[in-house]
């Protein structure tokens, strides 16, 4: 169905090529698993599908994509759309109408299609999506989860033969992202569409992929393979693998339900064993409190009488479905949004009535587009800038950063910057002036295995030294890995707050994957497992 | 009545057009508070909830701002008229050659009392255009553009998704800036939020264009380059031509060919174009919405208004022009009074907006 004849692609201001002599092929309806670090080359890879790369890009490509024998080279994107339908990675960036119903259609008016067939497909989008409830919506009032069904349903009803999907579940809570996958798996199975997806959350889709692509960037050659086969040693795995390569597994588990077959004997083995949790300094000393905390949007309550506490040294997950109110509490936490009822006090102070200049000194907050806070155009300037609006001693700044990220280097353009390592430059300019607390939304939206795992390190140690830590964020694995309490948020009010193990466990939607693997034992992660099978009081390691 | 519906966007727009041709016809400041109050009343009960819904009330801020300076140019700089002097402002003596014009000097109401109906009936014209920019939704108003004029459609689409979206970006700049301990307000905060503002608006604007190209849009069937360099020949020789026509129409002493019959050819040639290169489009569209009853209704209701008062200037009628000069209270001709009323009856013959497009209190959206 498409076809890489050795596809090199090179954009016109760089000297390097993205991809090199790539050569794949992919059959007709099977759903492939695209994965690979931030700026591997994924999206050029999946643009390259309909053409966008070079026609819309620019850039040289060399080589030959056929899809379904039609060479891009020859067809532009608007040609091969009865073929190919593109998900962008944000549905709403790519909406051209305002109700769900005629973004459905828009497609096939561009195509052409008779009315009458316009309509019935509609109608079969609408129900094979669940959209029928929401058919004539403003695309707007959408939640994160029905826009990106509305996205797929757009690309759908046209009736491509492959669907390409830039990671469809990154921005979605993990209820909304199963709704996602379902409607995929279901496409593939009953219609016999080819996918092509990329995606960083892995424990969310390596289940449902037949084939795995791993795009390992800077011009090493691309690899092909089974999900099993391409798991056993990629880079980059999901908790469930790690696991599999732990215990040894064979054949790989991909998914939580072959695993917990797999897993009697390391249950057994790990009987009468505790979970080491990380060391919380029990100071007990009160960064937050919010008392009886309200914001409402016009009419709409978007938080309703939230008591929260968060203590030094203790790092808290928000959780909660998409719109629940997790920004708007962390917003409010920095007093910045509209006008509260009820108390905020950090520290005794009240970020809303503090000046520009305290307010740093007292709460930093990581947004959701941490490039929103960059403005200079290289690393120094920036760190030199963050110095002096934290009145702190110069070099203050470029020395945490370099403590964090050693590779950044001074001249660097902030936009040059891995997503990564710009969150890692925006975190140490909000740790300029040492604020007790420290907020972060969504910050491993897009983010790879590696890059996660070094944000937890340095989350961690930061608690170690004292700051207050929340993050709201859908990542159930990084919540198991760092989180000492979780607070959920339901329709702006806290229905659960309590340690990371009782609330997580309790909970199919939150759990993390090796909890459902090894549950009713209280482990969390692998790390977990690992330090307590290398510390089994018994001497034979073995977990086969 | 009949089914909850959008109203073709093209009855809103001959309605409000009706309204306005109507308001342009008097300066009875009774007869023009009458529109805006129709206005006003029919753009409450049918808007929808979307961006351009709100737009009302940026229209009627616009009118008070249109008679204010209408008044103080009609006050401080031009001559005044009448005796009745209320105030007396310094004032200039101006070099005869000026004659005219004039700074500051008496307040006289006569004088006011003309700005002021001249400015509230601008301000009339404005808020009905204003009504017709909140009742009809720009992308279904797109929908019954030819296929030829597609294109320029498009470029209509992409702004009307920049604007909402380039105030949202402020807001969360505005944030980004407090986050940093700046300041939020003041020249130097806009200064410099202007720049990553309008860098994610334009790389949003290329992204929207590569979905919209993604999605086939701008498909051709076959068509010959050189049929289509004859279109565009063709398009641009009749604008070129209706062009001269006008100016032959407006001017006097131009030989009478070079007037209406050059407009109406070159017109004629450009909409030609317009058509024949639509044919080469491959769109369809999805479920246009009907003209039926309703559209009729209302439409005619626009006309009927605009025709009344029209037809009623011009036999004179007491009290379509107010009198400043001597200023004395206006009239209420009955006829006009009758023709505002019926504009009015759109607000009932409209079918009523499906429910999840209804106007209610602010719904915005909540972050994650």
């Amino acid at each position: 169905m498409i076809e890489f004849d050795d596809v090199t692609i090179t954009y016109a201001d760089q000297s390097a090529p993205v991809l090199a002599n790539v050569n794949l092929r992919i059959p007709e309806g099977e759903l492939v698993l695209v994965v690979g670090r931030t700026g591997s080359g994924k999206s050029t890879l999946l643009s390259a599908v309909n053409g966008l790369v070079p026609h819309f890009t620019g850039g040289t490509l060399q080589g030959r994509v056929l899809v379904d024998g039609r060479d891009t080279a020859h067809h532009a994107p608007r040609d091969l759309a009865d073929l190919v339908g593109v998900v962008p990675q944000d549905p709403m960036s790519g909406f051209v109408t305002d109700t769900v119903e005629d973004e459905l259609a828009y497609g096939m008016e561009c195509l052409g299609l008779a009315p009458d067939i316009m309509r019935r497909r509609v109608e079969e989008t609408l129900d094979l999506l669940g959209l029928a409830d929401i058919r004539q919506r403003p695309l707007r009032t959408l939640s994160g989860g029905q826009r990106q069904r509305v996205a797929i349903g757009a690309v759908l009803a046209a009736h491509p033969r492959i669907l390409v999907l830039d990671e469809p579940t990154s921005a979605l809570d993990p209820g909304a992202a199963e709704e996602v996958l379902a409607a995929l798996q279901r496409l593939v199975h009953d219609l016999g569409v080819t996918v092509l997806m990329a995606e960083h959350r892995l424990e969310r889709v390596v289940q449902y992929a037949d084939q795995v692509i791993i795009v390992p960037g800077g011009g090493a050659p691309v690899i092909q393979g089974s999900p099993a086969e391409v798991m056993q040693h990629a880079p980059i795995a999901p908790p469930v693998v790690e696991l599999g390569r732990l215990a040894g597994w064979d054949p790989m588990p991909l998914s939580v339900r072959d695993a917990r077959r797999a897993a009697g004997s390391l249950r057994d083995l790990l009987v009468g064993q505790q979970p080491r949790l990380r060391v919380v300094t029990d100071s007990r000393v009160e960064t937050v409190r919010t008392s009886r905390l309200g914001v409402r949007y016009g009419s709409h309550p978007a938080l309703r009488g939230v008591d929260i506490t968060i203590h030094d040294g203790e790092i808290v997950a928000l959780m909660g479905r998409n719109g629940a109110g997790k920004s708007t509490l962390l917003n409010a936490l920095v007093g910045v949004g509209p006008t509260r009822t009820g108390d905020v006090l950090i520290k005794d102070r009240d970020p809303a009535a503090l000046g520009d200049a305290e307010l740093i000194d007292t709460v930093g907050l990581v947004p959701q587009e941490p490039a929103d806070l960059l403005e200079a155009t290289s690393v120094a300037e920036e760190c030199r800038i963050a110095d002096r609006d934290a009145r702190c001693e110069p070099g203050t700044t470029r020395a945490l950063l370099a403590l964090m990220a050693p590779e950044i280097l001074d001249g660097t353009h902030p936009r040059d910057l891995s997503e990564g390592q710009r969150l890692l430059l925006v975190l140490c300019l909000i740790l300029a002036a040492r604020p007790p607390l420290l907020l972060l939304d969504e910050p491993t939206r897009g983010l790879d295995y590696p890059t996660k795992t070094r944000l937890a390190r340095v989350l961690a140690d930061l608690a170690a030294a004292g700051h207050a830590i929340a993050l709201a964020t859908h990542d159930v694995e990084l919540v198991a890995e760092i989180a000492d309490r979780v607070i959920i948020l339901a329709e702006g009010e806290v229905v659960a707050d309590g340690s990371t193990s009782d609330v997580v466990m309790s909970s199919p939607m939150f759990a993390p994957q090796v909890s459902k693997i090894l549950s009713p034992q209280e482990w969390l992660t692998v790390g977990q497992v690992e330090h307590a099978l290398a510390h089994l009081p018994e001497p034979e390691v073995d977990a086969g | 009545m009949g089914d909850a519906r959008w109203l073709h966007p093209g009855a809103w727009w001959i309605w409000a057009l009706g309204m306005a041709a109507a308001a342009s016809r008097t300066t009875n400041p009774l007869l023009l508070i009458a529109l805006i109050a129709v206005a006003a009343l029919v753009v409450q009960a049918r808007r929808p909830d979307a961006p351009w819904g709100r737009s009302f009330r940026f229209f009627l801020q616009l009118g008070l701002i249109v008679i204010v300076v209408r008044m103080a140019v009609q006050v401080l700089l031009v001559s005044s008229v009448g005796t009745t002097t209320i105030l007396d402002l310094p004032g200039i003596t101006l070099p005869e050659w000026l004659a005219g014009i004039r700074i500051g000097g008496d307040v006289r109401l006569e004088s006011l009392l003309m700005g002021f109906y001249d400015g509230l009936r601008l301000a009339t014209i404005l808020i009905c255009i204003g009504a017709a920019n909140s009742l009809a939704s720009p992308t279904r108003l797109l929908k019954s553009v030819p296929a030829g004029l597609y294109e320029l459609g498009v470029s209509i689409v992409v702004a009307l998704t920049f604007t909402p979206q380039l105030v949202a970006d402020v807001e969360r700049l505005k944030t980004a800036r407090r986050l940093r301990g700046r300041r939020t307000t003041g020249p130097r905060a806009i200064a410099a939020a202007a720049i990553p503002v309008l860098e994610g608006a334009l790389e949003r604007s290329v992204t929207l264009a590569a979905a919209m190209d993604s999605r086939g849009y701008g498909r051709r069937g076959p068509e010959s380059a050189r049929r289509r360099r004859g279109t565009t020949g063709l398009l641009l020789l009749g604008l070129v031509a209706a062009c001269i026509g006008t100016y032959g129409l407006v001017s006097a002493g131009s030989p009478a060919l070079m007037g209406l019959p050059l407009l109406v050819l070159g017109l004629g040639s450009a909409v030609g174009a317009v058509v024949w290169s639509g044919r080469s489009q491959v769109r369809t569209r999805y479920r246009p919405d009907p003209w039926s009853l309703p559209e009729w209704l209302v439409s005619a209701a626009g006309v009927t208004v605009a025709g009344i008062f029209t037809v009623a200037a011009w036999s004179g009628t007491s009290g379509m022009v107010a009198s400043f000069d001597p200023p004395t209270w206006p009239s209420l001709p009955l006829a006009a009074l009758v023709g505002v009323a019926i504009a009015a009856t759109a607000a009932v013959t409209a079918p009523p907006l499906p429910r999840s497009m209804r106007m209610q209190r602010e719904l915005v959206e909540v972050g994650a």
